[in-house]
């Protein structure tokens, strides 16, 4: 689906998008994953009801799974923006933005692309990216833990890092957040991060 | 002659890419823009596009190397053209590398802006679109914020059916509240620094705690605290119990007939006839809520957290007692929903239940008063001059004195202590 809205992107039959999803259990690889971050086995991954894909987008093993607010915005990058690495720091601008007004400080790691919060010394992922351009047009994005059951990223090695848990807004709230308002919150930080006016539709399925 | 194709520069700061896909084979022919390779720096992939059409001669860089920007890494010819000879130097490819990265560029800003005319960027623009002028001047007549409700008109607008119908189920209650607190002083700024001692462990707060050391630190400066102290006999209560132990949690599905419940209910009972210690204070206004919103306060293991039973009155004691076992378990395993931690006008807490004799406890904003429960054990007392023992309980009552008078708290600390007292077995 992404392919198809990136080809109309670039026809320009489209205005530039942000897709806001959530997606069934499922596992998927980056350009850079490597099969033994996978943890479980075929058997034991279908009878947890997870899927697995490969996907275009850069980056390593990941999961995705209910709960857990996707994002693809599917963008023209205008000249100033044609910077890939910068683009991805645009991307956690918005989520650090977003995760800003539930009071969460969240912020970059030297290292590794995500948006983290916890303690300096063992901080914990709460949102993972990763990106495909195709002729400076955006697709893939971010996948931001709102109410993820956390305990599906013990079946990979999440985006290859070994050592760093996972977390979620629930987690570090201690109450689940309405993806309503999640979503419309993190929407606004788009159109500020971004310069960009937001205007809102229903997909139809 | 053939044409280089070189690894682009994807951004400013990037100094080099890895070949992750080779699209064509050598030997293939390509067109102009068509994707020819994809490359991933960091957590982007990229596709790139072919600078010239031609055939695929020679593939350089495969799949799984990383190279320095403008590194050639592939040449494309005419079709009986050879590659060149290896070694050559790639040339300070400008050119050949704009046209690679460059897709036929519209002009962006301008799809950017392509937002049509409704463009709503603001809260206040949503909520227009979602109902009429009409129905937004019914929900501010009745101080009902429509972005709470769900509207059941086309698009999902808010209809004036919508607004009476929340109306109707008590929806007044669901006006954000506006919490009369004095302005927060951040902890940080007002104390001197903690000098850091040898031995010391330094941890930063959870946002619980944090969100606990404000409410309690902006408690504090809000209310002007006073308690007051009553010891109930709860001799009826412990028959009762007895009594009906078996029967309530059969009804109930597993939840217990504890003290907490009959205090909920008594509670709510003396609510009723003391009104105002189950309001608010707003500026210069006494907010009487027309619901008793029962905090109950549930300890956890890093925190405690007061989940909200809303409308109270209109539960049994088994819906109570349901409430409250859900709240705690659901509290433990971090499942409450935001509104469910919010929207109180009395709260309830029970230091008793960690062995305490009675609490002192602080007021949980924007209620006026909180009731504290100590444990209830066998002690010695004077009836009609005779010495007897009793299953006893402290309770405490930490009051807002700006509202709530001496005389009040106690007329109303008197009625709970009456109702558990004579405790209506009807009520079961």
């Amino acid at each position: 689906m992404q392919e198809g809205m990136v080809r109309l992107r670039r026809e320009e039959r489209i205005p530039d998008t942000l897709l806001l999803l959530e997606h069934p259990h499922v596992i998927t690889h980056g350009s850079s994953a490597k099969k033994e971050h996978v943890l479980v086995d075929d058997g034991e991954r279908a009878r947890l009801g997870i899927e697995q894909f490969e996907t275009g987008r850069g980056g390593d093993v990941t999961y995705h799974g209910p709960g857990q607010l996707i994002g693809y915005p599917i963008l023209a990058l205008r000249d100033e923006e044609r910077d890939a690495h910068r683009y991805l720091r645009s991307l956690e601008e918005l989520l650090i933005r977003t995760l800003a007004g539930y009071g969460l400080e969240a912020r970059r790691h030297d290292e590794h692309t995500g948006v983290w919060v916890g303690p300096a010394e063992v901080p914990a992922k709460i949102a993972a990216i990763g990106v495909r351009l195709s002729h400076w047009i955006t697709s893939h994005g971010f996948a931001l833990n709102v109410s993820t059951e956390l305990s599906y990223f013990e079946t990979i090695v999440p985006c290859g890092i070994e050592n760093l848990g996972v977390t979620s807004l629930q987690q570090e709230l201690g109450t689940i957040p309405a993806m309503d308002e999640v979503e419309d919150r993190l929407i606004e930080q788009f159109g500020i991060v971004f310069e960009r006016d937001m205007s809102e539709q229903r997909m139809q399925e | 002659m053939a044409t280089d194709v070189i690894m682009p520069q994807m951004g400013e700061s990037i100094a080099e890419g890895t070949v992750t896909k080779w699209l064509k084979k050598v030997g293939e022919s390509v067109e102009r823009d068509e994707p020819l390779f994809e490359i991933s720096t960091d957590k982007v992939d990229a596709e790139i596009p072919s600078p010239t059409a031609g055939t695929l001669l020679e593939i350089l860089i495969h799949e799984g190397e990383t190279v320095e920007i403008k590194t050639v890494v592939a040449r494309i010819g005419g079709a009986g053209e050879s590659a060149a000879p290896s070694g050559g130097a790639a040339e300070p490819a400008k050119a050949p590398a704009r046209s690679a990265q460059a897709a036929p560029a519209p002009s962006a800003p301008a799809a950017a802006v392509a937002a049509p005319s409704s463009g709503i960027a603001t809260r206040e623009e949503r909520v227009r679109t979602k109902s009429s002028p009409v129905v937004r001047k019914i929900a501010a007549e009745h101080g009902v914020d429509i972005t709470q409700i769900r509207g059941t008109g086309s698009q999902g607008r808010v209809t004036k059916q919508d607004i009476m119908v929340h109306v109707a189920a008590g929806g007044v209650a669901t006006l954000a509240p506006v919490p009369t607190l004095a302005p927060r002083v951040s902890l940080a700024a007002s104390l001197p620094p903690v000098p850091t001692m040898a031995g010391d462990r330094v941890e930063p707060m959870s946002r619980m705690r944090q969100i606990i050391a404000e409410h309690m630190l902006a408690s504090k400066q809000t209310s002007p605290h006073v308690h007051t102290l009553y010891e109930i006999d709860m001799s009826q209560v412990d028959a009762l119990r007895r009594g009906h132990k078996e029967r309530f949690l059969a009804q109930t599905g597993g939840a217990k007939l504890t003290y907490t419940v009959f205090m909920a209910k008594a509670v709510i009972d003396a609510l009723h006839h003391h009104p105002v210690v189950n309001a608010s204070i707003r500026g210069n206004e006494i907010h009487y809520h027309g619901d008793v919103n029962l905090g109950m306060a549930v300890a956890l293991e890093d925190g405690l957290i007061v989940p909200v039973i809303k409308r109270a009155q209109d539960l049994s004691m088994q819906g109570l007692a349901k409430a409250i076992t859900d709240f705690a378990t659901r509290a433990r395993s971090k499942q409450l929903q935001p509104d469910e931690i919010s929207g109180s006008t009395f709260s309830i807490t029970n230091p008793g239940g960690f062995g305490s004799l009675i609490g002192l406890p602080i007021i949980n904003q924007p209620n006026v008063a909180i009731l504290g429960m100590g444990k209830v054990e066998k002690r010695v007392c004077v009836i009609d001059d005779m010495i007897a023992i009793r299953p006893k309980m402290y309770i405490s009552m930490g009051y807002d004195h700006r509202l709530i008078d001496g005389a009040v708290a106690e007329q109303f600390l008197s009625t709970v202590t009456g109702i558990l007292e004579n405790f209506p077995e009807t009520a079961i």
